[in-house]
C-alpha cells in the first residue's frame, strides 16, 4: 500500500482521458452507455450464483463480468453488482479495492504489467519498466494519453524462470529485452 | 536416479488433454480408488508421508482425518491454486501440462472426506493455466468422470497474495476480500460457508494418484523418514538453467543448484532463498542441508513452496531485501496491526537506507520491530515477512552497514 515506487492499481483519470464518474455529472456526457447486463449475461449471472452454497460465492466471477463488459468498475457499477447480490454497495467496494485485478478507473485498451518482484528485478526488470516507460513516456501506474496501453509495476506473476516478465492483457511474455518490448509495443493498437 | 512422479507427462505430446492423459494410465488411480473405503485411503495416504507442498508442510492424510465423523451435512474440498509466493511456479506447470493428474488427485481426495463439491481457486492473473484446466474439466464432465457424485467448480481470483492463505482464500472464495480468519476453528471443522472443508495444494494433490496407484510404502520411500515423495522445484534467480525440477525431497540445496546449471552472474554464491520469498536466506556455506520440510525447519529456514532463488557474489542483499520489503507492504491485507504497520515501515526504512540516508541503529530497529511481531497475528503472512527481515539483516550486516551514515 505503501511505497517509495509507486504501486498503482488504476491510472489517474485524468491520464486516461476519460473523466471520473465518480466525481463528474454525468448529464455532461454524451449518451454514457449504461450500466446494466444484458439478459443473457443476467442468466449467467444466476448460473454463477447457482454455483455456490451462497450465491455470494460468486461475486469476484460476477465482477469480473462487469469489468470485462463495461471496462472498469465505478462506484455505479459497484452498486449494480450490489443489487444483484442484495448486498450493501459498500460490501462490494470493499472487494472492489482489496483486489488489484479490479480497475477503479478507466484503464488504457491494453494492460502491460511488469513483474518487479526478486528474481525478475536479479533479471532487470528496472530496466524494462524504464525502457517501457519512456517509449510509452508515462510511469508506471499510468495510461498513454491516447488510451492505448496501462503500465503497471506488480508482484511476483510466477513465472520467475523466464524472467524478466510481464503480463500483456491475457497473456504472459516472457524473457523480455528492450527489444521484444519493442515489438510488443509494436502490436498493441 | 531419482524418480519422476508428478513431471512424468510433461514430454508427452498435448499433455494436458484427457485422450495423453488415459493413454499415460490416466484415472486408472481413480478405478482402483474406488474399490477402496474412504478410510483406508485416508489411511493410505497417512502412510504415504506426504505433506502439504502449497508452503505449510502439514501431512495431508493427518488433515484429511480432522473432518468430523458424525458431520452428516455437506464437505468441500477446495483445491488451492492460488500460486504467488516469489519465486514459485510449479503449480503453473501442473495446470497447464497435466490438469487431469489434479482432477484425478481431487476425484480420490473427494472420496477419502466424502465430499461431492470441489471449488478450484486459480490465481486471477493465470489466464492461460485457467484456459487449460476448464478445458480438462469440460472433458471429465463429458467423459463421465466428474458429474457422477462430485462437481467441480472453477473459481477465479482477482489478484491478492493473501489469498493463498487457505482462510484468507476462503473468504475470497466466499465473496468477501480475502482476509483470513482466526484458527480454531480450522477449515476441516468450519470452513467454506461454515462447512468442513479441505484445502490442499495443487501439486499436493497431484501426488495423490501415484500414492493410490504404487502405494503408500513406494512413495513413502523416494523422501525422507517424515516426508514422502519427490516435489517440484522452481529454480530462478542467478541460476544458469532456470526451470522447474523434480527431486527427491531428500536432495539437497547444493545439488539442486547444480541440477540447474550451477551458479550464472560471477559464477560464485552469495545466498539462496530456499523455499520462497518468505523463506530465511541461506549463506553459501549453509546449502549442504535436505530439502525435505524438517531439513529446511533445522536449518533456520523453510522449504515452504520451494522456490528456490539463487543470488551470486554480485548481487545486493539490501536491495534483494528492498523488493521483498516492497513486497510485504503492498500484500499485507491490513487486518492486524502488527503487520500492517511493521512491513510499510520496515519497506520505508530499509529504502531509506538504500538511498544512503541510513543510520547504522535501524538495522537494529528493524530487527526490534520484526521480532515483536512475530506470532501475535491471525495469519502466518507477516511470520513469513520476518524470515528474510531477519536473515538478510543478521548474516549480511556488513553491506547494509556499509550503506549506512553513521
Amino acid at each position: 500500500m505503501s511505497g517509495a515506487t509507486p504501486i498503482s492499481n488504476g491510472p489517474p483519470a485524468a491520464r486516461a482521458g476519460h473523466a471520473d464518474p465518480a466525481t463528474t455529472n454525468r448529464a455532461e456526457h454524451a449518451a454514457p452507455a449504461p450500466i446494466k447486463f444484458s439478459a443473457e449475461q443476467l442468466a449467467e449471472v444466476r448460473r454463477l450464483q447457482g454455483l455456490y452454497p451462497d450465491k455470494r460465492g460468486a461475486l469476484l466471477p460476477v465482477l469480473h463480468m462487469a469489468q470485462d463488459t463495461f471496462g472498469y468498475i465505478s462506484l455505479e457499477t459497484e452498486a449494480y453488482v450490489a443489487g444483484l447480490f442484495e448486498l450493501p454497495p459498500a460490501h462490494v467496494h470493499e472487494v472492489v479495492t482489496f483486489y488489484t485485478l479490479y480497475f477503479q478507473q478507466p484503464k488504457g485498451r491494453h494492460v502491460i504489467a511488469v513483474c518487479h518482484n526478486l528474481s525478475c528485478h536479479l533479471a532487470g526488470a528496472q530496466d524494462i519498466l524504464r525502457h517501457l516507460e519512456t517509449r510509452l513516456g508515462i510511469r508506471r501506474g499510468e495510461t498513454s494519453e491516447d488510451g492505448r496501453v496501462t503500465l503497471q509495476a506488480v508482484e511476483c506473476l510466477c513465472a520467475c524462470e523466464a524472467a524478466p516478465m510481464a503480463q500483456v492483457n491475457d497473456r504472459y511474455e516472457l524473457n523480455l529485452t528492450s527489444e521484444k518490448c519493442d515489438r510488443i509495443l509494436q502490436d498493441l493498437r | 536416479m531419482a524418480e519422476i512422479v508428478l513431471m512424468r507427462n510433461f514430454d508427452r505430446p498435448d499433455s494436458h488433454t484427457l485422450t495423453a492423459y488415459r493413454n499415460a494410465s490416466g484415472y486408472t488411480a481413480w478405478t482402483k480408488a474406488q474399490t477402496m473405503e474412504p478410510a483406508v485411503l485416508v489411511d493410505e495416504v497417512k502412510k504415504s508421508n506426504l505433506r502439504g507442498l502449497g508452503g505449510a508442510g502439514f501431512p495431508t492424510g493427518m488433515k484429511w482425518s480432522f473432518i468430523p465423523k458424525a458431520h452428516t451435512g455437506p464437505v468441500y474440498l477446495v483445491v488451492n491454486a492460488d500460486e504467488g509466493e516469489p519465486g514459485t511456479f510449479k503449480d503453473r506447470y501442473l495446470l497447464e501440462h497435466d490438469p487431469h493428474a489434479l482432477i484425478e488427485g481431487m476425484l480420490i481426495t473427494a472420496r477419502a472426506i466424502r465430499s461431492t463439491l470441489g471449488f478450484v481457486y486459480i490465481r486471477g492473473e493465470y489466464v492461460q493455466p485457467w484456459r487449460r484446466f476448464s478445458a480438462a474439466v469440460k472433458e471429465a464432465y463429458d467423459a463421465g468422470l466428474l458429474g457422477q457424485g462430485f462437481e467441480v467448480v472453477i473459481h477465479r481470483g482477482a489478484g491478492a497474495y493473501i489469498c493463498g492463505e487457505e482462510t484468507g482464500l476462503l473468504s475470497s472464495l466466499e465473496g468477501k476480500k480475502g482476509w483470513p480468519k482466526i484458527k480454531p476453528p480450522f477449515p476441516a471443522i468450519k470452513g467454506a460457508f461454515g462447512q468442513p472443508t479441505i484445502v490442499n495444494n495443487v501439486e499436493t494433490l497431484c501426488c495423490v494418484p501415484p500414492i493410490i496407484q504404487h502405494g503408500a510404502a513406494w512413495f513413502a520411500g523416494l523422501g525422507t523418514k517424515t516426508q514422502g515423495g519427490t516435489r517440484m522445484y522452481s529454480m530462478s534467480g542467478r541460476v544458469k538453467k532456470p526451470g522447474v525440477y523434480e527431486a527427491s525431497v531428500s536432495i539437497t540445496l547444493r545439488q539442486l543448484i547444480e541440477k540447474a546449471g550451477g551458479v550464472s552472474g560471477t559464477g560464485r554464491l552469495k545466498g539462496v532463498v530456499p523455499g520462497g520469498g518468505s523463506a530465511a536466506i541461506l549463506t553459501a556455506d549453509e546449502i549442504d542441508v535436505t530439502m525435505d520440510v524438517d531439513g529446511l525447519k533445522n536449518a533456520g529456514t523453510m522449504v515452504g513452496s520451494a522456490g528456490v532463488i539463487v543470488m551470486d557474489e554480485s548481487v545486493s542483499i539490501p536491495e534483494a531485501l528492498f523488493v521483498l520489503a516492497r513486497f510485504y507492504a503492498h500484500e499485507s491485507c491490513g487486518q492486524c496491526t502488527p503487520c500492517r504497520e511493521s512491513t510499510g515501515w520496515i519497506e520505508k526504512m530499509v529504502h531509506r537506507i538504500l538511498e544512503g540516508h541510513g543510520r547504522k541503529d535501524d538495522l537494529d530497529t528493524i530487527l526490534d520491530v520484526a521480532k515483536r511481531g512475530g506470532g501475535t497475528t491471525i495469519c502466518a503472512f507477516y511470520d513469513g515477512a520476518i524470515g528474510p527481515y531477519i536473515s538478510y539483516i543478521e548474516k549480511f550486516r556488513s553491506e547494509f552497514e556499509a550503506l549506512c551514515r553513521a
